[in-house]
């Protein structure tokens, strides 16, 4: 082999140039600047303080917790009703093409634009949904203004807006399973309620796993929709973790915004990465 | 049978179209409203249509602003996309036909990059030192990083349908190496560049959070940030904010009527296989 390969190393520089200079320089960085106290002309060494402090302070913590509750409900909700709508969608019910187009266009629409619409829809007195409310008698809550509310009305908008793309996920997981075996499982004597848990759950596992990693880790990083509504208000009720690395950003302490940024990515790595393993390890047995 | 279907079908439209479609409508007739009617937030047919006079008042406030940022947003969302084609399909392309232990490097970056929340000063601190902080070219190196992962993903499973035969041929004809990539792989590659580029588009014409950090300044602004910017002096005039979001939902609505099939094409990419 003297002749020169006809694939050659350097096809990869220009992307791995721009991939290491732009992200996992800065990445690597991180874990070093999270460590001062930075304003971006001098840093001064601090240790663990950063940390220290997003723990000790009440709204840093909010922010962590928040976090974590918006993930996981966003996540679960989307895989379940993600996985029902995609059964509904694909059985053959009238009109099913103009369906999965009507659900899956919000995915496509500006998150700030939706953010907007909706902050607008749920205002507390004039806003649609609670006059819609009123007129068959509830008074409706401030969705946006009640500080114990606030979260969960930005996670309702986040399923509005990403439903779509877990049905669509799943009905190209669901396409993809023979018909075969609901062929055997019907000579079998299966019931509907049977077919779908025995069947249509295990063998859509290919799909289940990505629309759970993606919107797991989506709902981790969820920064544009909850600034879009309510800048994390009211008080700090609905900040999460990139909110609040926003907010120390603006703020100037470019340490505590880092430290927070070390701590999303650490966050993401300890849910993430067991999960992924876990997936890959339990096999489909029929 | 078919009856059950039918009903299911006209239930599962009329609720799909109150939960769905409404919001869509309501930003279409609050945009038409005048100042007064729209400031009501009722959802009811405007008084008076004057969907126009705002589209016109929308374009010219604050110095033509919007066109600017059309400007921005295009400039940056056609070359960040020219791009990433490029370098990810070079990557693809390696990945698949040179198997080597480098390999596990790049797929390590590529779940890296899927994985990882940007470090967001110290990538301004990088873009300062280079002299590319609130620079449009920044930007457009910015969307090419943060989107190379994905990209290259796609590549790689689909170069893989293609024979390496062909490459083999082209190399007995006494192609150089670029010569096989462009002139025989790249335009095989056609429809996941298809899909990559309609993806990749509406995610950075999308994008709201990066050009937050990364691009401030009244002359970058991009589309995103002009309903951000609005969102506080259109306060009281609920009409023009919502003529903003919806010439900011044109674009996509135009791309998804074309493109559909390699959308979604694109986003399920990943879901069949293990």
């Amino acid at each position: 082999m003297t002749r020169k390969s006809p694939y050659p190393y350097w096809f990869v520089l220009p992307a791995a140039v721009v991939f290491t200079v732009l992200f996992l320089a800065p990445t690597i960085a991180s874990l070093w600047f999270s460590l001062t106290r930075w304003d971006l002309f001098s840093t001064q060494f601090i240790g663990l303080e950063n940390y220290r402090q997003f723990f000790r302070e009440p709204f840093l913590i909010q922010g962590l917790i928040n976090t974590v509750i918006y993930a996981i409900l966003t996540s679960g909700t989307k895989t379940v009703l993600g996985l029902l709508l995609a059964v509904l969608l694909t059985s053959g019910i009238w009109a099913q093409g103009l369906l999965r187009t009507v659900i899956f266009f919000p995915v496509l629409v500006s998150t700030i634009g939706v953010g907007i619409t909706f902050s607008v829809l749920m205002h507390p007195t004039r806003g649609i949904i609670n006059v819609a409310l009123s007129a068959v008698g509830i008074h409706g809550p401030g969705w946006l203004t009640d500080p114990s509310l606030a979260l969960y009305s930005i996670v309702f908008v986040d399923l509005w807006k990403g439903i779509g793309l877990a049905t669509v996920i799943y009905i190209a997981g669901l396409a993809s399973i023979s018909p075969d075996y609901y062929e055997a499982a019907r000579i079998d004597g299966a019931t509907g309620r049977q077919m779908f848990f025995r069947v249509t759950v295990p063998l859509a596992k290919p799909a289940t796993v990505t629309v759970v990693t993606l919107s797991l880790i989506g709902g981790l990083r969820s920064f544009d929709l909850i600034w879009a509504m309510t800048r994390g208000g009211p008080g700090f009720s609905s900040d999460v973790l990139a909110s609040v690395i926003y907010k120390q950003y603006q703020a100037g302490f470019y340490g505590l915004s880092t430290a927070g940024n070390v701590i999303l990515f650490l966050l993401i790595g300890l849910i993430v990465l067991p999960m992924t393993a876990w997936f890959n390890r339990k096999e489909v047995d029929l | 049978m078919r009856r059950r279907q039918l009903y299911a079908g006209i239930s599962a439209l009329l609720a799909s179209g109150v939960i769905f479609v409404f919001p869509f409508v309501f930003i279409l007739i609050t945009a038409a409203k005048t100042r007064q009617d729209a400031a009501a937030l009722t959802f009811s047919l405007p008084h008076e249509w004057q969907l126009w006079q705002n589209f016109i008042e929308v374009v010219q406030t604050r110095n033509y602003m919007l066109l600017l940022a059309y400007f921005n947003s295009t400039l940056i969302t056609v070359v960040a996309v020219t791009l990433l084609v490029l370098f990810g399909a070079m990557v693809g392309y390696l990945l698949q036909r040179r198997p080597s232990h480098w390999n596990t490097v790049i797929y390590g970056a590529v779940l890296a990059g899927l994985m990882i929340p940007p470090a967001v000063v110290p990538t301004i601190w990088v873009l300062q030192s280079l002299g590319l902080f609130k620079t449009i070219s920044g930007m457009i190196l910015i969307q090419v990083a943060y989107g190379l992962s994905f990209t290259v993903l796609l590549f790689r499973s689909f170069i893989a349908t293609i024979p390496r035969d062909l490459d083999e041929a082209a190399i007995i004809d006494g192609a150089k190496p670029l010569q096989i990539f462009f002139r025989v792989v790249l335009p095989l590659l056609k429809p996941v560049t298809v899909t990559v580029i309609v993806t990749q588009s509406i995610a950075i014409f999308n994008d709201f959070t990066n050009p937050l950090y990364y691009l401030p300044g009244r002359d970058n602004v991009t589309v995103q940030l002009t309903l951000y910017n609005f969102q506080g002096q259109f306060q009281t005039q609920f009409n023009l904010l919502f003529m903003n979001i919806l010439l900011v939902t044109i674009p996509p609505l135009i791309v998804f009527v074309f493109f559909n099939r390699q959308i979604v094409a694109g986003m399920t990419a990943g879901a069949v296989k293990g």
